[in-house]
């Protein structure tokens, strides 16, 4: 069943990419064998046929031979339909290698491997099918996408659509709706976010692809969204993660040999009484400084400022509640 | 990767990349070919089978394919209108336009202008295909680490043993060891030294902001032939037997934890809370989360651990009286 379909298929494209006129259903079924006499069956196939084709890619075109023709007929154009000429040198094929590896597990890793094969069926010969180490041996970048939000987001951008999703903001108990004109994917130092306009904020917005909350549902048809001239996925993102900057100071007890990660950041470091240090370190925000000095529990005490002191004591006793 | 293909349409695509994949090379081998294609030698002659089988009428029966594959040499000596590959589908070129340009950011990955001559021919032989990849970026830390891998490199490329000083933030302690690198790492946005380690005597892991001091020892590398590298398809980190389970219970402002750190479960509780269990070789790291979180998480199981937890907030609070 299977393979006949693939014989068909296969002639079906063979027969498209061959003529320059463009063929009616019924011319076609009488020159791709396999195709059933009974009208309404064949019209089903023949329908399902031309959606296998499009998914993978094959440039299908309709259209009439003559402005009184009454019914439409297919046809591949040769030139839309072919890879064009590619001649990669020695060391671009080894980069090639390295690049079809680095998605891992993830949404497009299926779409490198196709690509690659495409390349090595254009008379590329990457050196990975030889020497699986790769060019610089070593040297090994890998990028997953294993948030369920990834796929449908990355369709959505490809295909200009909006879309609706339930979001989880940072420290809310709910998640709320959203809906989204998306611009593009962004991985930021290893997590993934959405950027694009949010139509009920009416603004810019960025999403961390973590934090949506089932699933990401189109609410338009494909290419009604438009990416504004100039706008910077990148710039947006880098923008809603950036740090604050670090504009406080505060002065610690840090016990000897303890408090290492403390000590690389700390502006100062002196000996103080028996067995201690007196660090000094700058911090942005005094909840996240707060939460950082008591993970270090005995070994650090926090001496100036108040607020933070207080913070500190409010997370300790918060451990004893 | 949006709709999945199925079994016939998948086999389809194959066979429109065997049929060029041979005649870019004019002869090629059986073997070969079934290993670029990651298929069973018998499966391939399967496919050439189907190939040469194909027919069509037009209006008399002809075959559009002539190959033979005696002697193991696969020949194609006509192939009508599928002598090239399907040019790249949107997928297929994101997949690798985006890959490459992350590799352009990673330091010292392979040499830059073949990346570039690359990215360039590619984006030429995708057209229209490659303008979607600009709506996907990656970018990568910036913990100033180009030191330090340029180092690495070095030691790999001249097959020498490293020194580090490294910080184990779970224990606060910095450690010394001799390493023999065998891989440097860029997953999911971090770089990484795997290498073995003479301290753990095992395969570990070095997170490159974490390397403290680094120095190349004169001495050659001699990993034991046992020591093999992680399979990145499988993710960095494998579970252990001996692993401990934590059971922690977060509020509303400690549910970053879940994002943060890969669970094994995590279950919704009532207003907006979690429950998470996490697998972990050390609960160092664990006791220090929990004094950061306060009362904002809670450590549920093991016991011990909860009142270790406890114990070294009772004593950090005695500091502040």
């Amino acid at each position: 069943m299977s393979r006949r379909k693939t014989e068909r298929l296969l002639g079906l494209v063979v027969c498209l990419l061959s003529t320059r006129r463009y063929l009616t259903a019924e011319q076609i079924r009488h020159v791709v064998p396999g195709y059933p006499e009974d009208g309404d069956v064949f019209k089903r196939m023949f329908e399902r046929d031309k959606d296998d084709l499009r998914d993978l890619g094959v440039p299908l075109e309709t259209g009439y031979n003559h402005p009184f023709d009454d019914e439409a007929g297919y046809r591949i154009s040769q030139q839309a339909y072919e890879l064009p000429e590619l001649r990669l040198e020695a060391d671009e094929a080894a980069v090639l290698g390295l690049a079809a590896r680095v998605w891992r597990r993830a949404e497009l890793a299926g779409a490198a491997a196709g690509a690659l094969l495409k390349l090595r069926a254009a008379g590329v010969d990457d050196p990975a099918l030889a020497d699986p180490g790769g060019p610089e041996p070593g040297v090994e970048p890998r990028l997953g996408a294993t948030e369920p939000a990834f796929g449908p987001l990355w369709e959505a951008v490809r295909d200009r659509r909006p879309v609706r999703f339930a979001y989880r903001a940072a420290g809310r108990s709910a998640a709320a709706d959203r809906a989204l004109e998306p611009w593009g994917v962004v991985n930021r130092k290893g997590r993934w976010y959405v950027a694009g306009w949010d139509r009920d904020r009416a603004d810019t917005r960025v999403f961390r692809l973590s934090r949506i909350a089932g699933q990401v549902k189109f609410c338009g048809p494909a290419g009604s969204v438009t990416v504004p001239p100039g706008a910077d996925v990148r710039e947006l993102v880098s923008a809603w993660d950036s740090q604050p900057a670090r504009e406080n100071s505060a002065v610690l007890r840090v016990r000897s040999g303890a408090g290492v990660g403390l000590r690389r950041g700390a502006v100062s470091v002196e000996p103080a009484e028996d067995g201690w240090d007196q660090v000094t370190a700058l911090y942005a925000d005094v909840g996240t400084f707060a939460d950082y000095a008591a993970s270090f529990g005995p070994d650090v005490i926090v001496l100036e400022p108040p607020d933070l002191r207080e913070a500190v004591i409010t997370r300790l006793k918060g451990v004893l509640a | 990767m949006t709709s999945a293909l199925g079994p016939s349409t998948e086999r389809l695509q194959r066979l429109l990349a065997l049929v060029p994949y041979v005649m870019s090379r004019r002869v090629v081998g059986l073997a070969e070919t079934a290993a670029a294609f990651g298929m069973r030698q018998r499966d391939l002659v399967d496919d050439l089978n189907l190939l040469w089988c194909v027919e069509l009428r037009a209006p008399d029966p002809y075959c559009p394919i002539d190959l033979s594959y005696e002697g193991g040499e696969i020949m194609v000596s006509k192939a009508e209108s599928i002598g090239r590959p399907l040019r790249l589908g949107v997928d297929e070129a994101a997949a690798l336009l985006v890959a490459l340009r992350m590799l352009a950011e990673v330091p010292g990955t392979g040499d830059r202008s073949a990346l570039s001559r690359l990215i360039a021919k590619l984006e030429d032989a995708a057209g229209e295909a490659a303008s979607v990849s600009a709506q996907v970026a990656v970018q990568l830390v910036d913990h100033n680490e180009q030191g330090v891998s340029d180092q690495i490199r070095s030691a790999l490329a001249d097959g020498r043993r490293l020194h580090l000083c490294y910080y184990v933030p779970g224990r606060d302690e910095a450690t010394d060891r001799d390493v023999d690198p065998m891989r440097l790492l860029v997953v999911d946005g971090r770089q990484y030294l795997e290498g073995w380690c003479y301290r753990a005597e095992g395969m570990r892991l070095f997170r490159l902001d974490r390397i403290l001091h680094l120095a190349v020892l004169d001495v050659a590398a001699s990993p034991p032939k046992a020591a093999a590298p992680v399979d990145l398809d499988q993710g960095l980190f494998r579970p252990s037997a001996e692993d401990i389970f934590v059971t922690l219970e977060l509020s509303v402002a400690g549910r970053w934890v879940a994002e943060y750190y890969p669970c094994e479960s995590v279950t919704e509780l009532p207003d907006g809370r979690l429950r998470v269990v996490l697998r972990t070789p050390d609960t160092g790291w664990v006791r220090r989360l929990a004094l950061r979180l306060g009362e904002d998480g809670r450590v549920v199981e093991p016991e011990s651990l909860a009142e270790s937890a406890r114990a070294a907030a009772r004593a950090a609070l005695a500091q502040y009286t």
